[in-house]
């Protein structure tokens, strides 16, 4: 009887305290809401936004709806994420790599380039880079081109846009790219195990992954134009480029701040990956014959990574969550499209902040999960 | 490369060798900085880019005249073991040192030599270099908002009592030791808020009253993390302790309340606590911005908080919960006087990580419209007779929360290494 009361009660409890708190809330926003004479529900989704937005991937206008806008803000927070993640990787390996190197002068820049970057608030970088660093650009009628025709311009940057003819056949050929590399390496694999053969699989990917598409050039009638940013006069002293892609001030300090600072924290993994994996391993690989390259391959990256991968990706997941910073600066991101603008105009309080939670926690969600699986996947099994 | 094997020394003629060498490399270094430091190019007379390449092919001539495996003279040897083990790590040493060098003078003259500091409006700011007068004519708001200038006094007694309050653990005597843990959960909150309210605040003790919205500046960033970090630590324990429960119903709540709160962005919360949260409260229940957005971070740090301290009770042997019940001790007995103190000792730096994070995203307030450091400096950037400056003030920023978070990180890392030994 003691045993059950102690089982039972706390647990009727919590869930009479959950109840009551989740309870007391619901009628508060329910009289709140009635006396305001707002009413509950998501039909606002398909209304006409009629506000536009500065920057967007698709085609928007005020006359969409707002889940439309929705999907642009989502878009955008999607964009900045994956190209300050493809950064950070990078810079975050080469300081990671740095830290370790024998050379006192790269070890200790290294280190600190990660204690500055790291120690100083992601909002004040942005806010430097934006307002500070980005506005010493100079204008579009003095700017120098960078790589002979790109522009760097305090109204943002302008790149050549591509213009593809039969596109199509171009990434059809990629794909059989991919797809023959897959099978060839299957056959070199099978070749290894059963007769002992090896064969350079990857100096011949790379000449599959360069010869099929070249091929759909010469034949498949692919046909790739480069559209160059011109200078155009729009009145008399505003000068504004015309044609190519032209990436906002707003991404680019946004993408800055974010890869500098989240690349501090990928070196620190990456360098304790590293370290993680025991000389002993190196060594006894070199002993058993392996090449220095196949000691790399085979034996220190995968330890590594099985070291490196899982709080690497947690720091990608707090870029793409950092990524919100954004309405702080105006780059049309979620919060500032959905929970900014589009919360201001229908007074939908609850709806959308709920909806821009959801929403990011879904992406933390899915990506902890397929970690989870991940991480049962490579872990070392123990017999 | 078999080239250049003529320039490889050996041990007969290291020692002309090295003289050579070292020359080489000085005049290269003698090239870049007089190029950086006056200006002149004293290898006008080489054709196109090799000006700009000059020192760096001299020096890694130089470079590879020293390098030897050893070579008796210690100098030698140290600079051949830590900057020039090969060609490539000498490439990058002489990269690293042209651009340290190149990069000096414009910082120096930007930031101390054409810099003004004199007088107090923008006329004074006559120089290409920064302008620390916009700094020191804005000093007093950034660091405390628009709190009135005859006050700051309060804010700064009650930063000085808060702190002390927070010492009283190392002076006390060694009987009363055993209520530290009380006095840091329970007694020091609330005296601390007291003392924050009475003083900051004001209202009565004939202290003026002044509204949280003249609050501000670095000091509002203080008081925000300090009640953060002090709320969340025991609402951190609680879900700690709810993950790790038997009772199905207490551990999937506390999963599900820490699994929300990591997985969404601090601003979102943020943006709840100032437009949704309101919403929820009872009709004519009026609460505070500031407390709002308190009680918001509180609730989201808890989890990271409780994940944490998880950390700790899980890396307790299992030995400590079986011995603690074979003693007959009950769930709270045991947690009290066995698990906690051996596990919270555990996460002192992974909690002084956790509120080290706290401390960089307090300038997040900012979005809703509380001005803090960041807050101030979007003010002051705007103000039409200080146009002009947003990076000396984001430099100044940057610089006070550099020092405040190298300082913490080094200090947390202190502590892991202190309790790492211990164990």
């Amino acid at each position: 009887m003691n045993n059950i009361i102690k089982k039972f009660l706390p647990q009727i409890l919590a869930i009479l305290f959950v109840v009551l708190i989740f309870g007391f809330l619901t009628i508060n926003a329910q009289t709140n809401m009635d006396n305001r004479g707002i009413d509950f529900g998501f039909g606002f989704l398909s209304q006409e936004s009629s506000f536009d937005v500065q920057f967007s991937l698709i085609e928007y206008s005020g006359s969409d709806s707002y889940a439309r806008a929705f999907l642009v803000g989502l878009l955008n927070t999607l964009l900045v994420s994956f190209i300050s993640i493809i950064f950070c990787t990078i810079l975050g390996v080469i300081i990671g790599v740095a830290r370790l190197s024998s050379n006192y002068l790269i070890k200790n820049s290294a280190a600190w380039y990660v204690e500055f970057f790291r120690n100083i608030p992601l909002l004040l970088q942005i806010f430097f880079w934006y307002y500070a660093a980005l506005r010493a650009l100079p204008l579009p009628e003095k700017a120098n081109a960078w790589f002979g025709v790109t522009y760097m311009t305090v109204k943002g940057y302008y790149i050549p846009s591509m213009v593809w003819e039969n596109l199509n056949v171009f990434l059809y050929c990629g794909l059989a790219a991919i797809i023959s590399i897959i099978v060839l390496r299957n056959y070199a694999n099978n070749l290894r195990d059963t007769k002992g053969k090896q064969i350079p699989v990857f100096l011949y990917s790379i000449a599959i992954l360069i010869v099929l598409p070249l091929l759909s050039f010469l034949f498949g009638g692919v046909s790739l134009e480069f559209e160059l940013p011109q200078l155009k006069k729009l009145s008399k002293i505003s000068y504004i480029y015309e044609g190519g892609i032209s990436l906002p001030p707003e991404l680019i300090a946004l993408v800055l701040a974010l890869s500098l600072y989240t690349s501090t924290f990928v070196a620190e993994c990456v360098r304790a990956g590293i370290e993680g994996v025991s000389k002993g391993q190196k060594e006894a690989a070199a002993s058993v014959g392996l090449t220095p390259n196949q000691v790399l391959k085979l034996v220190i990256m995968p330890q590594a990574l099985r070291i490196i991968i899982p709080p690497t990706t947690n720091q990608y997941l707090n870029l793409t969550k950092n990524s919100s910073l954004a309405a702080a600066i105006a780059y049309p991101d979620l919060v500032l499209v959905f929970a900014g603008t589009a919360l201001m105009q229908t007074g939908k309080a609850i709806e959308i902040v709920s909806i821009t939670m959801l929403t990011y926690l879904t992406i933390s969600l899915t990506i902890a999960a397929i970690m989870n699986w991940y991480n049962k996947k490579i872990e070392i099994k123990e017999k | 490369m078999q080239a250049l094997n003529f320039l490889k020394p050996n041990r007969d003629n290291i020692k002309n060798y090295s003289i050579v060498g070292s020359a080489l490399i000085l005049i290269s270094l003698i090239d870049v900085i007089s190029n950086a430091f006056l200006k002149t190019n004293l290898t006008s007379f080489l054709p196109g880019s090799l000006t700009t390449l000059f020192p760096l092919i001299l020096g890694l001539i130089g470079l590879n005249m020293m390098r030897i495996d050893y070579s008796g003279n210690k100098t030698l040897d140290l600079i051949n073991k830590n900057i020039n083990t090969n060609n490539f790590n000498a490439l990058l040493t002489l990269l690293i040192l042209f651009s340290i060098i190149k990069a000096l003078p414009p910082s120096l003259s930007w930031m101390i030599l054409d810099a003004n500091i004199s007088g107090d409006s923008k006329d004074a700011c006559t120089g290409t270099g920064a302008c620390w007068t916009y700094i020191k004519v804005w000093f007093r708001r950034f660091m405390y908002g628009m709190y009135p200038n005859e006050f700051h006094w309060r804010i700064n007694t009650a930063f000085i009592l808060v702190i002390a309050l927070g010492f009283v653990g190392y002076f006390m005597k060694e009987n009363l030791k055993k209520y530290l843990a009380l006095y840091y959960v329970i007694i020091y909150p609330i005296i601390a808020y007291l003392v924050i309210y009475y003083l900051i605040s004001g209202g009565s003790f004939g202290l003026q009253w002044v509204e949280t919205g003249a609050w501000g500046g670095l000091s509002l960033t203080f008081i925000v993390s300090f009640f953060c970090l002090i709320f969340c630590f025991p609402l951190g324990m609680i879900f700690a302790l709810g993950r790790r429960s038997n009772l199905p119903v207490i551990k999937y709540i506390s999963i599900c309340y820490i699994e929300f709160w990591r997985g969404v962005p601090l601003i979102t919360v943020l943006f709840m606590s100032s437009v949704m949260f309101p919403m929820f409260l009872p009709e004519d229940f009026f609460m505070d911005k500031l407390v709002r957005v308190i009680i918001a971070i509180t609730l989201f740090e808890a989890a990271y908080c409780a994940e944490v301290i998880r950390g700790g009770l899980q890396s307790l042997p299992r030995g400590q919960y079986d011995a603690a019940k074979s003693l007959g001790m009950g769930y709270w007995k045991m947690h009290i006087f066995v698990i906690l103190p051996q596990a919270l000792k555990l996460v002192i730096p992974g909690i002084a990580n956790t509120f080290l994070a706290l401390v960089k995203d307090t300038p997040l307030i900012f979005v809703v419209g509380l001005a803090e450091l960041a807050g101030m400096l979007a003010l002051a950037k705007t103000n039409p007779k200080w146009l002009g400056f947003a990076m000396e003030g984001y430099i100044f920023a940057s610089i006070i929360f550099w020092i405040i978070c190298y300082a913490m990180s080094k200090y947390s890392y202190n502590l892991e290494a202190k309790y790492k030994t211990e164990r």
